[in-house]
């Protein structure tokens, strides 16, 4: 792990803010452009989704992100994950990460596991080598020996989500985002998640965490913050955040 | 400035590679006949035409069919290309939605496994040659360059393409029109000959097809090198197009997840 003195920020998010069109329907068609360019009627509403919202994280801390539905969290996860790029500020990251965000964006239906395990893991950043490597570590995580080549799209949906946590959680990252996947699959595989996240936690690995469940802030994170309507309300240490979130 | 897309590159050129894999695993994996097709494909509907046009029109073309092959083959690839790198950005939102990744890197995909099935057509072109009276020599062997400049160029068109088909669909619906319009101006089935001189410069100026596809007739038909000059014309057409593309592309990616 880098220490490096007093700049020892991992992760700087610098007056961030997110806009959205809240147009009814997007403008993507040449008729109803022009219709709109002559009404005057383009631009329309601008959504506000996040404000201004500054805050830093330290190497190994364990943040997690409360906040009802509709409130920016998931914005502004995907843009420190560097999905989006935010309308204002900026991000600033030092080191690799994983984003569990969505687990196995970009599986192919059409092809068999073994296939898609190299394929999402190009997706991830990883080389053919690294993934041929790991290739026995994922398909023992996940527990699909017998079907790694039968199409993918014979699999569950359980199943697929395995696949997805095993190869996304193969890197050891210096950053773990982790957006509401801690559901995954039956009991005795969510137990297995939450013990290989515990795992990369014991790591001296920064985490960032999106749940609407408290019980999993309160007990995973050191610090929290509450956004409310694209703000911070409340912004400090998890255990202070989390009561006051249960008394609102 | 320019270190850290490279770097970037590098990082995801496995992605690309897994990408055209997939889609050249893909595209026949439930057919018969497989990968054959690309070859069949070129083969069919030269023997189509050849029928139907040597019997309508008598062109006073030397072989033909290879005049015809080569100018099926060339454009079947810039249609399939561009077609298939404008609408990348768009069927795979759901991918751009949740991770990050190079988004140029869909569109190079597509237009590199259409470069792939062009690999296999160009087998088909030399198996007719074989066939034909045309000598084969080492000149023969200069084939791979027009097709790089006309890779290029398509690429280019493609990244273009895919960045105002995010903003208005009805771009894919005039473009399928504008092809069908490019085709018949490129000199696929007809020689540059028989349309009227006062014409020819709306198929040599604003067609850059038509050098791409004249460079690599002079190479196969012809067994001659293309002059210098052709050289300059076809790189600097694809490059042109090609940076003109990737700056469209750059200026506007950050606003594709708003629209997708």
């Amino acid at each position: 792990m880098m220490m490096n003195g007093k700049d020892d920020y991992i992760i700087e998010v610098n007056h961030v803010s997110m806009c959205f069109n809240a147009a009814k329907e997007k403008v993507d068609n040449f008729k109803e452009y022009i219709i709109r360019l002559a009404t005057r009627k383009l631009y329309f509403d601008e959504f506000w989704v996040l404000n201004e919202i500054s805050f830093k994280v330290k190497y190994g801390e364990v943040l997690g992100i409360v906040g009802y539905n509709g409130a920016g969290k998931s914005t502004l996860l995907k843009i420190i994950a560097g999905v989006m790029k935010p309308s204002k500020g900026s991000v600033i990251r030092k080191g690799s990460m994983a984003p569990l965000i969505e687990l196995g964006a970009g599986f192919d239906m059409d092809l068999s596991a073994r296939e898609n395990i190299y394929l999402n893991g190009a997706i991830l950043g990883h080389s053919r080598k690294y993934i041929s490597d790991k290739f026995e570590q994922i398909i023992d995580f996940s527990e699909l020996h017998s079907f790694i080549d039968m199409p993918l799209k014979n699999y569950s949906s359980g199943m697929t989500a395995r696949l997805g946590f095993a190869i996304a959680t193969i890197t050891e990252p210096d950053i773990l985002i982790i957006d509401e996947i801690l559901a995954v699959g039956d009991f005795k595989f969510q137990q297995k998640c939450h013990d290989k996240i515990s795992s990369m936690l014991d790591n001296n690995t920064t985490v960032i965490i999106v749940s609407h469940s408290i019980d999993q802030i309160e007990s995973l994170c050191t610090h929290a913050i509450w956004l409310e309507n694209g703000d911070i309300k409340l912004m400090g240490d998890a255990k202070n955040i989390c009561k006051q979130y249960r008394l609102s | 400035m320019l270190i850290q897309p490279i770097k970037n590159f590098n990082k995801y050129r496995f992605l690309l590679q897994e990408l055209v894999l997939r889609d050249v695993k893909l595209k026949y994996r439930r057919s018969v006949l497989g990968i054959f097709w690309s070859l069949l494909n070129p083969l069919l509907t030269m023997t189509v035409i050849t029928i139907i046009f040597s019997q309508l029109f008598r062109f006073d073309v030397p072989n033909y069919h290879l005049y015809i092959l080569t100018g099926i083959v060339l454009f079947s690839f810039h249609s399939e290309a561009t077609t298939s790198a404008m609408n990348s950005i768009l069927n795979n939102s759901g991918l751009i939605k949740k991770v990050y990744i190079p988004k140029y890197i869909l569109v190079f995909a597509k237009t590199a496994s259409s470069l792939v099935n062009l690999g296999f057509s160009v087998i088909a072109i030399f198996v007719i040659l074989l066939f034909s009276d045309v000598k084969f020599t080492l000149i023969n062997l200069m084939f791979p360059l027009p097709l790089l400049y006309l890779f290029i160029f398509a690429t280019g068109i493609g990244l273009i393409l895919s960045v105002y088909t995010v903003f208005f669909r009805d771009l894919a619906h005039l473009y399928t029109v504008g092809l069908t319009a490019w085709m018949y101006l490129t000199p696929i089935i007809y020689p540059i000959e028989i349309v009227p001189e006062k014409f020819h410069f709306i198929v040599k100026t604003i067609n850059p097809l038509y050098y791409f596809l004249l460079c690599f007739r002079e190479i196969i038909l012809y067994s001659q090198p293309p002059s210098l000059q052709l050289h300059f014309s076809c790189l600097s057409i694809a490059l042109f197009t090609f940076i003109v593309g990737l700056y469209v592309f750059f200026k506007n990616q950050d606003r594709f997840i708003l629209h997708i």
